[in-house]
C-alpha cells in the first residue's frame, strides 16, 4: 500500500502531536515552527508559541517566514525586547517545551549548529551558529528534537556542541545544574527516539507507518538501541493533512 | 541632541575604519541603507557586532569592509546560510575572518552590560556548550549571595551602533514600534548612534508598544525612506520575502555577488 501522504507530513504531523494544549512553547523556524502551528490550528488551540524575536503568544494565520516576521508580532499577547524574552521568560523556567532543529545530533541528544569537520578554526562547513538553542535547550522544561534522520545527521558525537542534551551520560545535566530536563523526544521522517530513563541513550520507540527497523538503524550513525516494546505510530488523519497543507500553501503564497 | 544629517554624512562623520560596528535589527528594522553606504564609502577593518548578522553582514564581508564579527547567528533568516560569509571563513575571500561566536542571550546580556555601564552580565547560559573554549568574553563566576556558579559575559561597548526606526521628530527623538530586538540596549551601550528612520515628522503621536530613544541619547539621524529594505519597516513596508531567497543564489558565486554589489551599491547614490 502507498501512503498518500510524504515522509516529512508525517513527521511535521508526529512533531506536532507532542505538544500539548495550554502549555508555553518556544519555537525555532523552519520545522518546529510549522509543526507548532499545525499543533495550533488542530488539537491544541491554546498553545502558546514563543518567538526568541520577544513575540509572546504570537497566533498566525499563517507560517511565518522568519522568526521576526511582521505576523508574529501583530498577532502575540505581547511583544517584548531580545534580552526581556530571554531573562525575564526563558530563563526562569516559565516556558514548559523549547522545540528545536540541528544539523547534528548524538546518541545523547546534544545538538550542533556551529561547524561540521574540520576543527573549529578551519571548518569543513561553517553552519549558521548557536542563536537561541543553547539556552532552550538548559530552561525550557523539556525539549523536543525535530530532525531528518540520515547517517551524516544522527552521528555517535556531535563535532560541535552547540546545545546540551545529556553531555555523555546520566546525571550530567543535573551536575551543571541545568534547569529544564532535557530532550524528551526526537521525532524524524522515520520515527520517534526517547532517552532511555536509565541510560539516557535515545532508543527507537516507534516507527511511522511502512518503515522497517533497518531503515532506521541504516539512517543512523551509532549502533542504535530499539525498545523492547516497539510501536508503530498512527499515519496522518485527513484533517492533519488539511491543515497541514493549508499551512504549507500560505508559506508559498508569501514567498 | 541628535543633529539631523544625511545618510552618507552620517556615516562618514561616525563610522570609521578598524571601528567596533553594530548594525542591529532583529529581522524587522534592520538598517541595510545605512550598511551600503558603509560599503560605498569603503570602510575597511571594522568590527561588525552583531546578534544576527543576516544578508546585509554578507554583503559588508563580501565586500571586504570587515576583519571581524562577533555574533550569535549567522543566516539568511527562512532561507539558509550565507554563501559570502562562509566563503570568508571557510576560504578566507574576501580576506580571513576572525569570528567570536555566542548564544542570543549570552549577545543580548552583553548589550544589557553595556548599555548599563557594567563590565560584564550574569546569566545562566552556555553551559555545557563547547561555546566558552573559543571566546574569553564567556567565563563562569560564583553568586556571593547564594554560592552557585553563573555564567558571566563581557559587556559590549561598540564604537557605533547603527539602527533603523520608524520615525524621529525635529529634535531627533526617535520612535520605533513592533518587533524592536536589541537596538535600545545596542545604541545606549555605543560610544556614538546614528539611527536611520522612515520619516521626520513635527509630532511623534503615540503608537502602542513603542520604545522611544531620547534625542540626547542619540548622535545623528537621517532620514532613509526604506532604509530598511529588503528587511521591513512595520506600519511602512513589508519584507520583501522575494530577495532574500534571491540572495541566496547572488551570494552564492563571487562574481555575481561583485557585479550585483557594483550595479545596486557602489553605483547607486545614497537616498539621502
Amino acid at each position: 500500500m502507498s501512503a498518500d501522504y510524504t515522509a516529512d507530513e508525517m513527521m511535521t504531523v508526529a512533531a506536532a502531536r507532542q505538544l500539548r494544549d495550554g502549555t508555553a512553547c518556544f519555537v525555532g523556524i523552519g520545522l518546529p515552527s510549522t509543526a507548532a502551528n499545525l499543533a495550533r490550528a488542530s488539537h491544541a488551540p491554546n498553545l502558546v508559541l514563543i518567538y526568541e524575536s520577544g513575540c509572546l503568544g504570537a497566533k498566525p494565520d499563517r507560517l511565518p517566514l522568519s522568526i521576526g516576521d511582521g505576523v508574529l508580532a501583530d498577532t502575540a499577547d505581547a511583544v517584548v525586547s531580545v534580552p526581556e524574552v530571554f531573562n525575564y521568560w526563558l530563563q526562569p523556567g516559565r516556558i514548559d517545551v523549547g522545540f528545536l532543529g540541528a544539523a547534528q545530533l548524538d546518541r545523547y541528544g546534544n545538538l550542533n549548529t556551529t561547524v561540521i569537520g574540520g576543527d573549529y578554526d578551519d571548518p569543513g562547513v561553517r553552519l549558521p551558529g548557536a542563536g537561541g538553542a543553547p539556552e532552550i535547550a538548559a530552561s525550557c522544561g523539556e525539549v523536543v528534537v525535530i530532525v531528518r534522520q540520515n547517517p551524516r545527521t544522527f552521528v555517535e558525537r556531535v563535532d560541535f556542541v552547540t546545545s546540551f542534551g545529556y553531555g555523555s551520560g546520566p546525571g550530567e545535566r543535573r551536575r551543571l545544574g541545568l534547569p529544564g530536563a532535557g530532550p524528551r523526544v526526537v521525532i524524524t521522517d522515520l520515527g520517534v527516539l526517547e532517552p532511555d530513563p536509565v541510560t539516557c541513550e535515545l532508543t527507537l520507540t516507534r516507527l511511522h507507518p511502512g518503515v522497517t527497523v533497518e531503515q532506521v538503524r541504516a539512517a543512523t550513525g551509532w549502533d542504535l538501541a530499539v525498545a523492547e516494546r516497539l510501536t508503530t505510530g498512527e499515519p496522518p488523519t485527513r484533517r492533519e493533512l488539511t491543515v497541514l497543507r493549508a499551512l504549507e500553501a500560505t508559506k508559498r503564497a508569501a514567498g | 541632541m541628535a543633529k539631523l544629517v544625511s545618510l552618507s554624512d552620517g556615516v562618514a562623520d561616525l563610522v570609521r575604519d578598524g571601528d567596533v560596528v553594530a548594525l542591529e535589527g532583529f529581522t524587522h528594522l534592520i538598517p541595510f541603507a545605512a550598511g551600503h553606504e558603509i560599503i560605498r564609502q569603503g570602510r575597511r577593518d571594522l568590527t561588525l557586532v552583531r546578534m544576527t548578522p543576516d544578508v546585509i553582514y554578507d554583503q559588508l564581508i563580501g565586500a571586504g569592509c570587515a576583519r571581524r564579527l562577533v555574533f550569535s547567528w549567522g543566516g539568511n533568516p527562512g532561507v539558509g546560510s550565507l554563501h559570502r560569509f562562509r566563503d570568508a571563513v571557510q576560504n578566507s575571500w574576501p580576506g580571513p575572518l576572525e569570528l567570536e561566536e555566542h548564544s542570543h542571550a549570552g549577545m543580548a546580556n552583553r548589550y544589557v552590560a553595556g548599555a548599563s555601564g557594567l563590565p560584564f552580565a550574569v546569566l545562566r547560559g552556555y553551559t555545557g556548550t563547547d561555546l566558552p573554549r573559543h571566546t574569553t568574553n564567556i567565563r563562569t563566576i560564583t553568586c556571593p549571595f547564594t554560592g552557585q556558579t553563573l555564567t558571566a559575559v563581557a559587556a559590549l561597548r561598540p564604537d557605533v551602533t547603527v539602527v533603523h526606526a520608524q520615525r524621529a521628530d525635529r529634535a531627533g527623538n526617535v520612535q520605533m514600534w513592533g518587533i524592536t530586538g536589541v537596538q535600545k540596549e545596542a545604541v545606549l551601550a555605543a560610544h556614538r548612534s546614528l539611527v536611520t528612520v522612515e520619516e521626520i515628522v513635527d509630532e511623534l503621536d503615540p503608537v502602542p508598544g513603542q520604545v522611544v530613544l531620547p534625542g540626547w541619547a542619540v548622535t545623528a539621524v537621517a532620514e532613509v525612506p526604506g532604509g530598511a529594505h529588503p528587511s521591513y519597516a512595520q506600519g511602512y513596508s513589508v519584507r520583501d520575502n522575494a530577495f532574500y531567497i534571491e540572495w541566496d543564489e547572488i551570494g552564492r558565486d563571487r562574481d555575481t555577488f561583485r557585479t550585483w554589489i557594483a550595479r545596486h551599491v557602489l553605483k547607486a547614490e545614497a537616498s539621502a
